[in-house]
């Protein structure tokens, strides 16, 4: 095979896996925005926030503890222990079950029957909040995350494809590792929603709020309920993203870069959210490597997305796999 | 709750009061939606809500129902004074309801649809069901068993695996019913079951009506504003017009009330 080719599918491998992240933060978008019929701009926000907590408590930072300081002259910033992966995952997932706790009583149950333009300003609001309650209480240095994901280099699939082709792929161990976990967390989810006496409310609220209560479903507590699988779909994201180029404030911004997945794949679709991601992902490594860096002088990666998206909405509004807005006249 | 049940002519018992409204009176703004208004509800009976267009009937379904929540007055259920409630909460008390206008998972299967209604009979963990074990698995099977009764009494059999959206409105209006009754309800809410059917379907309906009664001894409580399908259909018969009550009592007793007969059989209308 041309060495060209053999590029051109290494670049569409790494693609997909980039892709899976997107994916992972486009999933939090859509759960919340079936649920509901909010659109949650926070969702980016709250993977960065998940990340900060978990590296925050496995190195037993104080939380606030600039604020603890200058108002009581103290100068604690550890606790002096670390807490292994597992608990500070736990832990972690307490806090942001607790997060969507707050955020349903404190600010979406006093929006009830707001226009969605509102409700989709409260979660601009809420996102620039939990983006400045991260950085009070974890400080705003870039972290290291290390849960003991492997990282570095497949060797097996680069002697493999060495052998084969005389060419070894460069696969990053942590990426097979973050497509595997998205799959098993899609695959849960997806059983969940089927089998499940939550996930069949979950679905039903998702249908009609008129009919859920009818049969006894509480709207607040399954808006907590998606809000806190958000949550936990935020944690596995930042994980993820925090391995690959570790914790910081730009983490934030993959949230945008779910937009163009969402509108590619439906706002309303957890399949679509899955192949948006790996079409985004994959559509902007392989641009970049044959049309970008060749003949536009590269940095393509930053725009792609969105104009691919922006294309898209023109010829199929509701995305691949949305439902059809038909409104009656 | 005195005991004064009797047996009707038809042999089925009626027992003491179930659901008591005293003196319910429900305001939007300045407009008096329900002014006044006393009736009760007894065990085992088809209790009927008609009267005209905008008469409030759906508003007085939506008060017992828990979407409204009335200004003045009690709701007393099961001998007991009904604090203000969210919807869902009436829901798990045991009453179940339809809706006029279908209110239904669209995007679910007819056998979906029907397990919701069995939701508030639930109770196994969250963690047992996210491991599908144990408790939860028996809950399933017994819950399949119930839910299989209904469809099967209704007839529905051959739609089981049909998402809703794809039915015709008749059947919608029976998978409603069947939703409804897998809960098991201690009480039927019916917001007029028989609208917009024809009337091969309205007797289909009736009948489906009549046969729960007997079947579950479901008490129900329905609106409609055909008058001719609730005579034959109910044991007693409340009159509303204009958001006040005109009569109430057995559909010989309200066919004959001058009052009614004015209000309502006496104007033209449809």
């Amino acid at each position: 095979m041309p060495d060209q080719v053999l590029f051109a599918i290494e670049v569409t491998l790494n693609g997909l896996m980039a892709g899976v992240l997107y994916a992972l933060v486009a999933l939090g978008f859509v759960l919340i925005f079936k649920a509901s019929g909010i659109f949650n701009y926070a969702q980016g926000v709250m993977a960065l926030f998940a990340a900060l907590t978990l590296v925050g408590i496995m190195d037993g930072q104080v939380p606030f503890a600039h604020l603890i300081n200058v108002v009581f002259g103290t100068n604690v910033h550890h606790f002096g222990w670390t807490v292994p992966a597992l608990l500070a995952i736990a832990l972690t997932m307490v806090v942001m079950v607790g997060f969507a706790w707050a955020v349903n009583r404190l600010v979406l149950r006093h929006l009830v029957n707001q226009v969605p333009i509102i409700l989709f300003m409260a979660t601009i609001g809420l996102a620039y909040f939990l983006e400045g309650l991260g950085d009070m209480m974890w400080g705003a240095d870039i972290k290291k995350l290390d849960v003991g994901l492997p990282q570095g280099i497949n060797g097996w699939i680069d002697s493999t494809t060495f052998d084969a082709f005389g060419y070894g792929f460069f696969i990053d161990n942590l990426d097979i590792v973050a497509t595997l976990i998205a799959a098993i967390l899609v695959t849960g989810l997806v059983l969940f929603s089927q089998y499940t006496k939550q996930g069949r409310a979950l679905r039903a609220v998702a249908d009609d709020h008129q009919a859920a209560l009818s049969v006894g479903i509480s709207l607040s507590f399954i808006w907590v309920l998606v809000w806190s699988i958000a949550g936990f779909v935020a944690l596995v994201a930042g994980i993820m993203w925090g391995a690959k180029s570790g914790v910081q404030f730009s983490l934030s911004l993959i949230a945008l870069k779910a937009l163009p997945v969402l509108m590619l794949g439906g706002f309303t679709s957890i399949p679509g959210a899955i192949v948006g991601g790996l079409i985004i992902g994959m559509g902007e490594k392989l641009f970049e490597f044959l049309v970008g860096a060749p003949y536009l002088g590269g940095a393509t990666e930053i725009w792609f997305a969105y104009v691919l998206a922006l294309v898209f909405l023109v010829f199929r509004p509701q995305g691949l796999f949305g439902e059809k807005i038909i409104e009656r006249v | 709750m005195k005991d004064d049940s009797y047996v009707t002519s038809d042999g089925r018992t009626i027992g003491g009061v179930l659901m008591d409204l005293r003196r319910i009176t429900l305001r939007f703004g300045g407009v008096e939606a329900i002014k006044d208004i006393s009736f009760d509800i007894r065990e085992g009976e088809i209790r009927a809500i008609i009267g005209p267009n905008g008469a409030g009937k759906s508003s007085m379904l939506n008060v017992i129902s828990g979407f409204y929540v009335p200004q003045e007055g009690e709701v007393w259920f099961r001998g007991a004074r009904r604090p203000p409630m969210k919807p869902f909460q009436v829901a798990r008390q045991g009453i179940a309801r339809t809706f006029q206008n279908i209110a239904l998972f669209e995007g679910m299967t007819v056998l979906d649809n029907v397990m919701t209604g069995r939701l508030t009979q639930m109770k196994a963990s969250m963690l047992s069901e996210a491991i599908w074990w144990g408790k939860a698995q028996r809950e399933e099977l017994a819950n399949r068993e119930r839910v299989e009764r209904v469809i099967d009494f209704l007839e529905i059999q051959h739609i089981r695996k049909t998402p809703v959206g794809r039915l015709p409105y008749g059947l919608k209006k029976r998978v409603e019913l069947a939703r409804a009754l897998a809960a098991q309800p201690r009480l039927l809410l019916l917001d007029e079951p028989m609208a917009g059917m024809n009337v091969e379907e309205k007797e289909d309906m009736s009948r489906f009506i009549l046969d729960v009664n007997d079947e579950f001894g479901t008490t129900i409580a329905l609106i409609e504003h055909d008058m001719g399908v609730v005579m034959d259909l109910s044991d007693r018969v409340v009159v509303m017009d204009y958001g006040r009550k005109i009569g109430d009592g057995t559909p010989h007793e309200v066919r004959n009330n001058q009052e009614v007969i004015d209000a309502y059989l006496g104007v033209a209308h449809d």
